[in-house]
């Protein structure tokens, strides 16, 4: 997804990447310099969502996407988000609400610049398709009212009961031939071609294969990978602007083929800071993470020889280890279904199934939640989470709180002290099992 | 049956809507359930479900709006972090006090994150309860979001017909249609009058008998509605010099009773507001002929209440149903009261000032919590924004 930059403040020092991480910062790289290039180039742009992303829909429009969420947390990790978000709420945004709006709007208001010092274009169309949380309403609502462009509304149900009913998918699917492809028809000027988002899905599905053998490379021990901090860069393309394309499937190859070395040669993740050392504690984590803080945050996992082995928030833009590919013979269907299967679409009861589940099919010792501010979609609940996964798994659960992109609410020391603790209480787990032995 | 009021004073019939909404252990409600074998009762929560299938089944709807400032709560705040807002703890606490043991389902319609969230905690933590998250459509046409909607109440039909193991039958549909039709012309009725004399009419009076709609039968409501208004109609009351605002961003986590007294008290006469909505979520009648579900979902669509909770297709539309409701009520200014930490109605708020300023309605916005305490900043203000709008008004 992005490229962490070595902090301002601080000693300079070389941050290890993997080649896969090179490769994708080579992607986004181009994928922002097409997007700043779009008013010369003449092309047109659709601002989106990750949960609800329909790339290869857009694609099938010749039509760039670009997603205010990816550019908040670029916004993040550049440590400029902080002053985009006081901006925002200096013009009247209340300090209660998600700071992912508020970094976008603070931004617009700064010129909109994006993360390669060049200004993101005006979309042609926002496509609100969203699905998981009602902030996004409100946020193309907001952008709306600036870009005076057109609005295109999917609207997705939520699981409430846990499944995925007919009704669903038919009202899915009735918007997206009644609505959604027609106004895209129109604004785009090309027409719409069933059999060429047909081959963009296969794409996606092949991309998709490679990301849950990464993904799930983690079962082994040590594991290949960090699930979360890691994770954030595997989902990157296919959360974002690649899914559904060529460029994708080189790259989970790739990634695949670099993490499936490390799982022969039995290395543990790589950090930036180099090669994890010893793997001493396997996490499952629940929520999304602090971005203005990203590499501290990190740090204080893996300097304690802790390692993500499965994520929640890896499954905001998709949920695939369950066996769900997008799937080119039923087209519209299967974009209906992607939708209604994202992690924070799905009930409460079905996200305590998920990582429970993680935490005995990943071998974890525990849940840690990252607890967000800003996001209510994910953050309203995990208090009950959190006892029900440590009933059900009998694994000690922590709970710590910052967020997305709002450096005021993160608190190193704090993070850092619950941590220590929590792996404390790990240690006492496993003496008590060995002497219970 | 319904029990007639007629010739009660309007003190003798807000102290009675005063008496249920202090009650936070629901004994009217009990009491009803508890009158004949087999009745049953379903809550539900801000903003709006279809109360008729509820009627229909012969159910007692019962809407649960969080603790209010009475209520103290112990075990809720365990269960949020410090950001989220009110509302779910409160309502927590209610549920694991076992103050909401005689309910037999709960709805929790499709407002925000955290009501939503919440069904799925209800459900795990209430697993002998029906729960049901009340999805409604973002898409307003009848051949996309109607055809969804209609299945929608389809299976709540379904499911409450099985509750009572009996199937709800299309003219016990259409009776409660009828019955609820008659409720919002009432409480249209009443805001039409508090609009043309709120002195007559106070806000926190108003709010009480609307409340009261929440527990009791829809018909004894309704009777009680009448009553207030002629009583309200009888009895001269002294006519303030205050300003007219209409009260938004009140329509899931309820202000303190204190908050809304203090308004009036500091000079604003509340002529519109967006509390309570369910009592007047639809606009119009539903036609009590044709297929009963097809004419909710029709009225749902095309004749209901804009609020930031649904999705606005038309940028041209957003936030004039504000700039309607005060020409509507002859309002002076508009009132933001929002619940700390409401994400629809604080994201909401920019976009609706923006068409205030444009229309050149002047407005003032503070935060309040349901269990807020200390009014002297928000009467201050208020009176601030009163005096401001009877010194430079146009009038």
């Amino acid at each position: 997804m992005t490229v962490i930059v070595t902090p301002k403040a601080g000693p300079a020092k070389q941050v290890v990447k993997d080649d896969s991480m090179l490769k994708q910062k080579e992607m986004m790289a181009a994928h922002y310099e097409r997007l700043t290039n779009a008013p010369e180039t003449g092309e047109k742009v659709a601002s989106t969502f990750v949960p609800g992303n329909l790339n290869e829909l857009i694609k099938c429009f010749d039509l760039l996407n670009n997603l205010p969420e990816v550019n908040a947390i670029q916004s993040g990790l550049r440590r400029q988000s902080g002053s985009y978000v006081l901006e925002a709420e200096k013009i009247g945004h209340s300090e209660d609400v998600c700071t992912y709006v508020k970094s976008d709007i603070g931004m617009m208001a700064k010129g909109n610049i994006g993360p390669n010092g060049k200004r993101l274009p005006d979309p042609d169309v926002l496509l609100l398709s969203y699905t998981g949380c009602f902030t996004f309403m409100k946020w193309f609502e907001l952008l709306r009212e600036q870009y005076k462009c057109e609005t295109i509304m999917l609207h997705t149900p939520y699981m409430g009961d846990g499944k995925i009913t007919k009704n669903m998918i038919e009202y899915m699917v009735k918007q997206l031939k009644e609505e959604v492809i027609p106004k895209l028809e129109r604004i785009s000027g090309v027409k719409f071609d069933i059999d060429r988002l047909r081959e963009y899905l296969k794409k996606s599905a092949v991309a998709e294969d490679d990301l849950v053998r990464v993904l799930q490379s983690a079962k082994s021990k040590p594991s290949p990978i960090d699930a979360y901090f890691g994770g954030i860069y595997y989902i990157g393309p296919i959360f974002g602007a690649f899914r559904g394309t060529d460029d994708a499937i080189d790259y989970y190859k790739f990634l695949r083929a670099e993490v499936e070395e490390r799982l022969a040669n039995g290395q543990g993740p790589v950090t930036p800071d180099g090669d994890m050392g010893q793997e001493k504690y396997r996490l499952v984590v629940e929520g999304p993470p602090n971005y203005t803080n990203f590499r501290q945050f990190w740090k204080m996992f893996y300097d304690e020889g802790a390692v993500v082995v499965a994520s929640s928030y890896t499954k905001v833009g998709g949920v695939y280890d369950f066996g769900f590919r997008h799937d080119p013979d039923k087209p519209l269907e299967t974009l209906a279904e992607y939708c209604l299967g994202v992690y924070t679409n799905r009930s409460l009861p079905m996200r305590v199934d998920m990582l429970s589940n993680y935490i005995d099919e990943y071998a974890a010792d525990g849940l840690l939640i990252n607890s967000i501010k800003s996001c209510n979609s994910f953050s309203a609940g995990q208090l009950l989470i959190m006892r029900e996964v440590e009933k059900r798994t009998g694994k000690p659960a922590a709970f710590i709180e910052s967020d997305l992109v709002d450096p005021r609410y993160f608190s190193a020391a704090n993070i850092k002290n619950r941590l220590e603790s929590y792996f404390q209480m790990i240690e006492q787990r496993r003496a008590g099992a060995r002497a219970a032995a | 049956m319904a029990t007639s009021l007629n010739g009660s004073s309007a003190a003798s019939i807000v102290a009675r809507a005063q008496g249920l909404f202090d009650d936070l252990s629901f004994t009217a409600a009990r009491a009803w359930k508890a009158a004949e074998p087999g009745r049953k009762v379903i809550g539900y929560m801000p903003i709006y479900v279809p109360r008729e299938i509820i009627h229909a089944a012969g159910m007692l709807p019962l809407g649960i709006l969080g603790g209010g400032d009475q209520l103290e709560v112990i075990h809720g705040d365990a269960y949020y972090q410090s950001y989220i807002c009110r509302i779910p703890r409160s309502t927590i606490e209610l549920g694991v006090s076992g103050r909401l043991d005689f309910v037999d389902g709960m709805l929790f319609p499709s407002i925000c994150d955290v009501i939503r969230n919440l069904s799925g905690m209800w459900k795990m933590m209430f697993p002998n309860v029906y729960v049901r998250y009340f999805d409604v459509p973002q898409n307003y046409k009848d051949g996309i979001g109607g055809n969804y909607y209609v299945s929608e109440l389809s299976e709540l039909v379904e499911a409450l017909g099985t509750l009572r193991g009996k199937p709800i039958s299309d003219d016990e549909l259409r009776h409660s249609i009828a019955v609820y039709n008659e409720n919002r012309r009432l409480v249209r009725e009443l805001y039409s009058f508090r609009a043309q004399r709120p002195w007559q009419a106070p806000a926190a009076e108003v709010y009480l008998v609307l409340r009261a709609g929440l527990v009791l039968p829809v018909e004894e409501h309704s009777a009680l509605v009448r009553d207030y208004l002629a009583a309200a109609e009888r009895e001269e009351r002294p006519r303030r010099d205050n300003c007219r605002v209409v009260l938004t961003g009140v329509f899931c986590e309820q202000p303190p009773l204190n908050l809304i007294k203090s308004l009036e008290l500091s000079g604003c006469y509340v002529v519109d507001d967006d509390l309570l909505l369910v009592t007047r979520w639809l606009t119009a009648d539903v036609p009590t002929s044709g297929n009963p579900l097809q004419e909710l979902a029709s009225a749902f669509l095309h004749h209901s209440e804009s609020t930031a909770a649904k999705y606005e297709p038309d940028l041209k539309e957003k936030g004039q149903h504000l700039v309607r409701a005060v020409r509507r009520s002859g309002a002076e200014g508009v009132i933001f009261a929002c619940p700390s930490f409401c994400d629809p109605a604080l994201l909401e708020r920019p976009m609706l000032q923006h068409v205030l300023k444009d229309a050149d309605i002047p407005y003032i916005a503070f935060k309040y919590a349901e269990n807020s305490g200390q009014m002297q900043p928000i009467r201050e203000q208020a009176g601030t924004f009163a005096d401001s709008i009877k010194l430079w008004s146009g009038a």
